[in-house]
């Protein structure tokens, strides 16, 4: 079994629980060594380790400040909290990751996301950004996810950034009035925040959208045998999900509350990229290459427009 | 106590939590229901779907906020950005008061998503109302912070956890979320009587009341909001209107959600209790007739 990376953002627990609990100090000491205990993996059978970071047993870890009773012991006790944890992140985990758990297997994928997991236990208030930092990690410790770490990370950043096009902040549209008077060359507009491009080498979009007609269908098999079960047992065929090699260019938005995921020509790709890096309009059509007719970029802007991917440009602070 | 300070003077009666699962049904079907509740973390984002979704609910219904992720008893401070994202949904929906749980969850920033139960001190009981206080003051609602059901208890604790409550709430002089499931399950696991718990708290402050089902395992009982209310938990109820007075009160179901009909008539057998507490306070007081 590899071993994990030890967890970032945490303080070291005290080296023994507070016998008595006077201060605020003592409240964060205690408070420091549980949570270093609760997002500690569990062990294959689903338990709390058996030993402590400084090779202590956890046993004695834990009835040195958890009461048993007469059912439970202090170890026990501490593990009910350990798995409630483990078991709430990873099935976080599995919801925003349906492509990597196609690509990966269920064993790999679990795998990947306990490392992920004890590397970058959550900061943040939210489980929305739970996975926020798993492209990171996938770069990071690649050992999870090979030989397939390339398809790997560009399925962890289109699942982030559809995320992101879910719940992310919009800013007023802009109008056509809004720049009616500004000459191309001095006007600068602003891409929406929610607004993901992605250059990618693999077709995630397809891939994601298969996996969950398969996934779907499998419920939809599953929900059959269960009204049927002294009927015949149907089975539906099951599309394979293959995640095909090949360079796309894609913008993952959303337009009415509802998520959209947008192949996107290079050039287009190119040009909106220059927008939101803070280019003037004229330097951003420029970029997406001379070969591409005047006529193009305006009625893609005039699509953008339309999906209201453009707002008024933020100066960067 | 139907209207008080801690629930900003309101009388709502039953009502239930606003699920996902069941948002195409009310908004089409527009089902009468006194109130929902939210969790507030769920609408805590920049746009998207679920603040349209917020947006049409309150158009039609009464909306009251409900936090998992406030964890008063944290040591660490609270966190600004975090309480201008509360303050901005406070401001949207007009929660007349608004309720977290009495626990804590995060240390140093980083956060276990899990509602862990606090020693039972008196520090640690004037760290969290000095907490408490601070919220209230910068959201400028009412408060109401939640008994959580738990698993374990410290060696250091002082105090029963109804003394660590009810301490808790007069330094900070804010309400209760009184979840007599929670109650009743935490009664289980460490060997109390639920009854001893709701008797000796401050019944004048309690704002709210939870009900919600749990799951018994061979050596204790888990809050999972996965099942019916069980009949403990229903007479416990009546036992606390009784003595509280009849409250606003949600059924909390947050998973293997049934239809909303199912739900919302779960909900509505509490009615049954408040009807009997409010029965019984007639024939208490005659001059209230």
């Amino acid at each position: 079994m590899k071993a994990y990376s030890a967890p970032t953002g945490l303080r070291p627990p005290p080296a023994r629980a507070p016998a008595r609990l006077r201060s605020t100090a003592d409240l964060r000491s205690l408070q420091r060594l549980m949570t270093r205990a609760l997002v500690r993996p569990l062990t294959a059978r689903d338990g709390l380790q058996p030993l402590w970071i400084d090779g202590r047993p956890m046993a004695d870890v834990a009835a040195s400040f958890i009461k048993a009773n007469s059912r439970l012991t202090a170890f026990e006790r501490l593990q009910i909290y350990n798995r409630v944890y483990w078991y709430r992140l990873m099935s976080c985990f599995e919801d925003d990751n349906p492509g990597l758990r196609a690509l990966l297997g269920e064993r790999r994928f679990r795998d990947l996301a306990r490392a992920y997991l004890a590397r970058y236990p959550s900061r943040s208030f939210t489980l929305r950004n739970l996975c926020s930092r798993l492209p990171r990690f996938i770069r990071e410790e690649p050992r999870w996810t090979e030989p397939r770490t390339a398809p790997a990370l560009a399925l962890a950043r289109f699942a982030w950034a559809q995320t992101v096009a879910f719940d992310g902040e919009a800013h007023p549209v802009l109008t056509a009035d809004d720049i009616a008077d500004s000459p191309p060359a001095r006007l600068r507009v602003g891409l929406q925040p929610y607004l993901s491009l992605l250059e990618l080498d693999y077709a995630v979009d397809d891939f994601v959208i298969a996996v969950k007609k398969r996934d779907a269908l499998r419920a939809e098999a599953s929900n059959t045998v269960e009204s049927s079960a002294k009927g015949s047992r149907r089975r539906h065929a099951r599309p394979a999900a293959r995640l095909r090699r090949g360079r796309i260019h894609l913008a993952v938005h959303r337009l009415d509350g509802v998520l959209y995921y947008k192949r996107l020509d290079r050039a287009e790709l190119r040009i909106l990229e220059a927008l939101a890096a803070g280019s003037t309009v004229a330097r951003a059509a420029a970029a997406g290459g001379r070969r591409v007719p005047p006529g193009r970029v305006r009625d893609w802007f005039a699509s953008w427009m339309k999906f209201g991917w453009l707002c008024k440009h933020q100066k960067s602070k | 106590m139907p209207a008080n300070r801690f629930n900003g003077q309101t009388d709502y009666g039953i009502g239930i939590g606003l699920r996902v699962p069941h948002y195409a049904h009310i908004l089409e079907k527009k089902p009468v229901v006194d109130w929902f509740e939210i969790i507030s973390e769920n609408f805590m984002v920049d746009g998207g779907r679920p603040l349209r979704v917020l947006d049409r609910i309150l158009e039609q219904y009464r909306v009251v906020q409900h936090g998992v992720s406030m964890y008063f008893g944290s040591a660490d401070k609270p966190d600004r950005a975090h309480l201008r994202k509360l303050k901005a949904l406070v401001r949207r929906t007009g929660t007349p008061w608004l309720s977290d749980h009495l626990c804590w969850g995060s240390v140093d920033g980083t956060y276990t998503h899990d509602l862990l139960p606090m020693p039972y001190t008196f520090a640690a009981a004037r760290r969290t109302a000095e907490k408490i206080r601070q919220v209230r003051d910068y959201l400028e609602v009412p408060i109401c912070v939640e008994n959580v059901s738990s698993y374990a208890e410290f060696h250091v604790s002082e105090m029963t956890e109804w003394e660590f409550l009810g301490e808790v709430v007069e330094r900070a002089d804010c309400g209760i979320l009184l979840d007599v499931n929670n109650i009743y399950v935490s009664s289980k696991n460490h060997d109390f009587n639920p009854y001893d718990y709701v008797d000796n708290l401050p019944h004048h402050r309690v704002g709210q009341m939870h009900v919600a089902g749990h799951t018994k395992f061979e050596k204790y009982l888990l809050d999972t909001h996965d099942h019916p209310v069980l009949d403990p938990v229903w007479k416990l109820y009546a036992h606390a209107t009784r003595l509280c007075g009849v409250t606003a009160t949600l059924l909390e179901w947050d998973d293997k959600i049934p239809s909303f009909d199912e739900v919302h008539d779960e909900a509505l057998k509490a009615n049954e209790f408040v009807d009997g507490a409010r029965a019984g306070a007639s024939r208490r007081s005659p001059a209230r007739r």
